[in-house]
């Protein structure tokens, strides 16, 4: 990419180099020339960004340091709650609602000088993995807008590939941060379940939701993490005591780390054979560069898709419940309680959100309790272990980050199993509560972005970044963003 | 059909749920105020309201008292998770609660009643309240209301639920084991009591067996009991019930009913909307609940005397039964701190028990129990003589009423100190201005007892303890 870092646009803000609001300007010319196309947002907040980077340039020009994202653009996924901005998760049941609250995230973005352009688009209450499930309908791929942009995040992708920001914030439950970071080709990392909090995003599976930075560079996705890392007590599933630096080891290159390429992802059924192969080449360049691979199987993994497709619906299932029109969003008046209930939900809930809402309710239903939800968690149990083992051998761990390149619109909306499959290299990371970055390796066959997923032990974001950040060195040069030019 | 059926052969079998808010300055899940009584939807945030994003932190305080209560029943505190309970209502604005299933914070105690007897305690968990919701028109009924208003105020108020085992008999004992309960929950410090704002409330489970049957017979769980009177009256009711069901050859269904306190009667609420399926999984939101074996003994150390000890402290210092009703009284009404001063005063605690149990029992009503130290005071005058116990009795109530010293009072009311031996001066005087009588009496004619107190009492006014002066007549001619 030919636009400068975040740290380095950061850099020259707290300098006085430039000022945020011209930072902010240029950002918005591009916003103005390709969102119509692209479709990145469902809400862009000017106003809002302009004042924030008014006050940027004033505490600059006063002589306080903004921080360490001075006049940095960011983009929100529409599940992160903004003080009285709609907040939708792009679901017509939320449809008008403004939290009266700022997300933690948002917050530390905010503090450490960061202005926000806007929300971005996703799959409904971010259930699916191409971004078509939203109430305000597609967003297109910025490298090819045949394409989808991958999802549920893949708003907040596309307005890092398409230059909208260099920073975005997205959520991960199951791979929707990473997912569409590879098919955008940008850097999207998933944090170790607990480092990030979780208070003010709307719950999705509160087990396995996790907020995850994008950006066009992989120093760019550690420094974002770092701002947003951290003990919050507001969430009691934070952890405590320092985060780990994630930018700490950016540098260090990979001589004598151990890389075990997972045997169950690389070359698994679904995985195309252009993907495999730039992973296998990903694995060589690591090697070549003096890491230790070797391949490595993590037999558990093979039953993670289930797991998750029972655990996600079943916490979704309930996390829902509250969408009932009596208090905010949608209503539906009917003539008493449950048909309101009924009628509401009906109306507000897009098709794949009733799907797993049904799912989930089935799989917590009496009777059934332990057969699904129980096992599911013994898997997920099964996973953690399975991890632990190959971590005795290994640093960090590899694979594709999702099986395929960007498909077309409307390929699988048809198909829910084989959209579910397009995360069958993510979730298992969730599941384990463990971190995990997708970094942009060359191209498929296509020309369309390929992203390695760089897999590492609970708490070790400083390892995978340190991976991740050589992969980005080695990576063969990247395609060119083809999508201005279609 | 009569609601007062003979039960004779039939036993009635009681295992209640009581859910007590606990006293705490916020709520269970965040820091709004847990207060009664303000105005609707005042106390409420984005945690209580269930906003989207919001997620709940666990009130320390509340887990504490949750181990009072559960210590002060003699529980087991064990490591607990949090669970959901799915369902949908529109005082609940998750449409779930966050409650406790299978890993409880207390398991596996018991209450001793009064009388001695020992109820089983199965467990006492932690949970959040909902809102409330009121039906307007339509009677308040939810099916016939015209509209319903919810205040949240009261969701997320922290609640902590007690499951009896069902060894409870009859309307009575449900009566007495509440009522020992809510000494309990006051005495821990964690509640307040108050069936009435419903700081308190009370669910039973009623079924009836033969008399001698070691099986239960199928239950019916019975909501809306609002006062230790319509429990008892819900209870008989709901035997009664019962017992017709069955003598009619009939089988009594295993259902919810709700309590008519109008109507004195209890009424099924099944319809197909209630049957539930709460699909209860472990709460994400929160991790689970351990707290430090040091964190739980300083707990323990900081209970303070709990009703039974209490009870037994003041039975064995008065030497009655401690399943006497006198000791019940004492102990409930908070007197027995005054027992304990009379006995550290060196005065009778018999007697101090048996004058707070009747006459300060009785002045309650109105005024508030007497300083402790002047009842000390009073107790001794008695018991030494220098006042009649219908003189300590008016004296008693003087000091409830205004306060002062029992000597103070006794003179101002000309109730002249007549120790026992000023009284065997007077018995002196008596016996020598009637020599003649005197020989009779000791010849053996009883009826000169009466001549001789009645004199005693001419003598001395009125004043004089005419059962000691009995007794000291009796063992002058004993020992003439």
């Amino acid at each position: 990419m030919s636009s400068p870092s975040a740290a380095e646009l950061a850099a020259r803000v707290r300098r006085g180099e430039v000022t945020a609001t011209s930072v902010l300007e240029e950002h918005l010319a591009r916003v103005a020339a390709r969102e119509p196309e692209v479709h990145a947002f469902c809400l862009v907040t000017e106003d809002l960004a302009r004042a924030q980077a008014a006050e940027v340039d004033r505490r600059v020009a006063a002589g306080v340091d903004p921080g360490p994202l001075a006049g940095v653009p960011v983009a929100l996924k529409d599940l992160l709650c903004t003080k009285g901005i709609p907040t939708t998760c792009c679901s017509r049941i939320l449809a008008g609602w403004r939290p009266p609250y700022d997300a933690t995230v948002v917050r530390r973005l905010a503090a450490a000088g960061a202005v926000m352009v806007g929300k971005t688009n996703m799959d409904e209450f971010a259930m699916g993995s191409s971004t078509e499930h939203s109430a305000f309908g597609p967003t297109r791929n910025p490298r090819d807008l045949s394409r989808v942009p991958g999802g549920s995040s893949g708003g907040s992708a596309a307005a890092v590939a398409a230059g909208f920001a260099p920073l975005a914030l997205g959520s991960d439950t199951g791979g929707s941060v990473r997912q569409p970071a590879a098919l955008c080709g940008v850097v999207g990392a998933k944090p170790t379940y607990g480092l990030v909090s979780r208070f003010g995003l709307v719950a999705f599976a509160s087990s396995l939701d996790q907020v995850g930075p994008f950006a066009a560079n992989v120093a760019d996705a550690a420094l974002a993490l770092d701002v947003i890392s951290g003990h919050d007590e507001a969430d009691s599933t934070s952890l405590p005591g320092e985060p780990p630096k994630a930018s700490a080891k950016l540098g260090l290159g990979v001589e004598g780390v151990r890389v075990g390429v997972i045997a169950e992802l690389a070359e698994a059924e679904g995985i195309a054979p252009d993907v495999a192969r730039r992973l296998r080449e990903a694995a060589d360049a690591l090697a070549s560069a003096g890491a230790k691979v070797e391949e490595i199987s993590v037999p558990a993994l093979r039953y993670a898709l289930s797991a998750y497709y029972l655990i996600a619906p079943a916490e979704a299932s309930s996390n829902l419940a509250r969408y009932d029109g009596v208090r905010y969003g949608l209503r539906e008046q009917r003539a008493d309680m449950t048909e309101t209930y009924i009628a509401t939900r009906s109306a507000g809930f897009g098709p794949e959100v009733k799907r797993r809402v049904m799912l989930g309710t089935y799989a917590l239903s009496a009777g059934y309790y332990d057969a699904y939800y129980g096992k599911a968690q013994k898997v997920r149990t099964l996973i953690i272990r399975g991890f632990e083992e190959a971590y005795r051998s290994c640093d960090v761990l590899l694979s594709p980050t999702s099986p395929t390149t960007a498909f077309a619109l409307g390929a699988k909306t048809a198909d829910p199993l084989s959209m579910y499959m397009s995360d069958i290299c993510t979730i298992p990371s969730n599941l384990a509560g463990h971190p995990a970055v997708s970094v942009p390796f060359g191209t498929g066959d296509d020309g369309l972005p390929v992203g390695a997923q760089v897999l590492a032990p609970a708490l070790g974001e400083a390892e995978m970044f340190q991976v991740a950040a050589a992969l980005e060195r080695l990576a063969p040069a990247p395609a060119p963003a083809t999508g201005a030019e279609r | 059909m009569s609601a007062v059926r003979d039960l004779d052969g039939w036993e009635t079998v009681v295992g209640l749920e009581v859910h007590c808010e606990l006293r705490t300055q916020t709520k269970l899940f965040c820091g709004c105020r847990n207060a009664f009584g303000d105005e609707p939807n005042t106390n409420v945030c984005p945690v209580c309201l269930g906003l989207p994003g919001s997620l709940p932190v666990l009130n320390r305080r509340a887990v504490e008292y949750a181990m009072r209560i559960g210590l002060a029943l003699h529980c087991q505190v064990q490591p607990s998770v949090f669970h959901r309970k799915n369902y949908f209502y529109p005082d609940m604005p998750k449409d779930y609660q966050i409650s406790q299933y299978d890993a409880p914070i207390n398991v596996g105690g018991w209450l001793e009643l009064p009388s001695g007897k020992r109820v089983g305690i199965v467990r006492a968990h932690l949970e959040e309240d909902t809102g409330k919701t009121t039906h307007v028109g339509g009677g308040g009924r939810i099916h016939e209301a015209a509209h319903s208003l919810v205040d949240y105020n009261r969701a997320g108020v922290p609640l902590v639920e007690i499951v009896s085992q069902p060894d409870i008999r009859g309307p009575q004992e449900a009566r007495e084991y509440v009522e020992e309960l809510r000494a309990i929950l006051v005495a821990t410090g964690a509640s307040d009591g108050k069936m009435e704002e419903g700081s308190l409330r009370v669910d039973c489970n009623v079924s009836v067996r033969p008399v001698g049957s070691g099986t239960l017979g199928p239950r019916c769980e019975i909501k809306n009991l609002n006062s230790l009177r319509s429990l008892a009256r819900a209870v008989s009711y709901e035997a009664a019930r019962q017992v017709e069901v069955l003598a009619q050859g009939g089988e009594v269904a295993q259902e919810t009913r709700h309590w008519d306190e109008q109507e004195g009667r209890t009424y099924s609420m099944r319809s197909k909307e209630e049957a539930y399926d709460y699909r209860y999984f472990p709460e994400p939101d929160l991790v689970a609940l351990q707290p430090s074996p040091d964190w739980v003994e300083s707990v323990r150390r900081s209970l303070p005397a709990l009703p039974a000890e209490r009870r037994e402290e003041v039975a064995r210092a008065a030497g009655v039964p401690v399943s006497s009703e006198a000791v019940a009284t004492v102990v409930r009404l908070g007197l027995d701190g005054l027992v304990r001063a009379a006995v550290s005063a060196g005065a009778d605690a018999n007697l101090a028990l048996r004058r707070l149990a009747n006459e300060v029992a009785a002045g309650l009503e109105d005024h508030g129990p007497p300083d402790a130290g002047a009842f000390a005071r009073l107790v001794q005058m008695e018991a030494g003589g220098e006042l009649t116990p219908a003189q300590a009795r008016a004296v008693l109530r003087l000091l409830m009423e205004q306060g002062g010293d029992p000597a103070g009072i006794a003179e101002r009311l000309g109730y002249q100190a007549l120790a026992a031996d000023a009284l065997a001066q007077v018995l002196d005087q008596v016996v020598g201005a009637h020599p003649r009588e005197w020989e009779r009496y000791c010849a053996g004619d009883d009826r000169l007892a009466g001549f001789f107190i009645g004199k005693v009492k001419a003598a001395t006014a009125g004043q004089a303890d005419l059962r000691a002066a009995t007794t000291l007549l009796q063992q002058r001619r004993a020992t003439a």
